[in-house]
């Protein structure tokens, strides 16, 4: 590879956009290609194109010929995760995504819990959990979960997350907490939505420590982005 | 932080900055239950560092000696390693597999 190839595809890796490298294998002659552009010396034909386009949408590297001498490598973006509530649990979980691979965002408007000192090196959003949301604006490769334990920042950030297509929804609680929250959201006008949230939130392993709980949380999104939400 | 995807790659990119020679391994296609998906890279300066891994241990030694050569020769090449279900067993895999690697200089 080209160090400016190198150079480009760390460039559109940092602005955090989906991009494909070619590999003519034979020969090593290469392209990069991603939304806007692409540079190279290798032409793709129009159903190779067509099958990267497919690739790049499902963010999955493989051949693109029968004969085993085109390989995309795709690079996707990572995956986010939304924690609403800097609280203990989410001292636990956010390291743990990270290592995962997710890219975490912590949101809390609330001064005193969401400190760098409490969370080093984790990316904070100190605002209202509905705005911060809806401004970071979940896709379908991003997982939300509400921890706070105060329906005056979980609530609003449910509907919020409600309102896009993550892949999953949890929200911590008991399921008596949860009923209620779920009479409250009705209110909101959010009935056809609510069966989206995971609650309890996380694989039912049994732990009650804030690390064991945050493996089931993490464990259950895990879940749920391969093999989907049925049980 | 950055994601150990991105660690790789801005490894590749310091190691070749600082004139160091630089090959990128790639996991092109895997048959049977291989260690690491398609795409999973491995980085390995002309001084035998390595970061990141294409098959979570068992060939990973003679993958960088392949690196090594393709720094020297400058010469990409594409290899297929089976992994024995001896090799797997010492690495704690639970059974063999085949997977193909791309090895490239960064020039």
């Amino acid at each position: 590879m080209k160090s400016g190839l190198l150079a480009r595809l760390r460039a559109v890796r940092a602005a955090k956009r989906p991009v494909a490298l070619v590999t003519r294998l034979s020969d090593g002659a290469q392209v990069l290609i991603d939304a806007d552009d692409a540079s190279g010396d290798l032409e793709l034909d129009a159903a190779q194109l067509e099958t990267l386009r497919k690739r790049l949408a499902g963010g999955r590297s493989g051949l693109l010929d029968a004969e085993g001498d085109i390989f995309a490598r795709i690079y996707a973006p990572a995956v986010r995760l939304m924690i609403v509530g800097a609280v203990h649990i989410s001292q636990m979980l956010a390291p743990m995504a990270m290592m995962a691979g997710y890219e975490v965002t912590i949101i809390d408007p609330r001064s005193a819990f969401a400190s760098t000192r409490r969370f080093p090196d984790i990316v904070m959003n100190a605002g209202w959990p509905d705005q911060a949301i809806a401004q970071l604006a979940p896709d379908a490769q991003t997982a939300v979960v509400t921890l706070s334990h105060d329906p005056k920042l979980d609530d609003p950030a449910l509907a919020a997350a409600l309102a896009s297509p993550a892949f999953y929804i949890g929200a911590l609680g008991s399921r008596r907490t949860h009923e209620k929250r779920l009479v409250r959201l009705r209110e909101r006008g959010l009935e056809d939505q609510l069966g989206r949230i995971h609650a309890p939130v996380g694989l039912d392993l049994g732990g009650r420590l804030p690390a064991e709980i945050a493996v089931a949380i993490l464990a259950e999104i895990i879940r749920v982005r391969y093999k989907g939400a049925a049980r | 932080m950055a994601s150990e995807l991105d660690d790789i790659l801005n490894q590749a990119a310091l190691w070749h900055d600082a004139g160091r020679g630089v090959a990128l391994a790639t996991v092109v296609r895997t048959w049977g239950s291989s260690p690491r998906p398609i795409g999973s890279h491995l980085v390995v300066n002309s001084e035998g560092d390595f970061a990141g891994s294409v098959s979570g241990g068992c060939i990973e030694g003679e993958v960088i000696t392949e690196a090594l050569a393709t720094i020297a020769e400058g010469r990409s090449r594409l290899l297929e390693f089976g992994v024995s279900d001896e090799r797997a067993w010492e690495v704690g895999l639970s059974c063999g597999g085949r997977v193909q690697i791309y090895i490239e200089k960064i020039t």
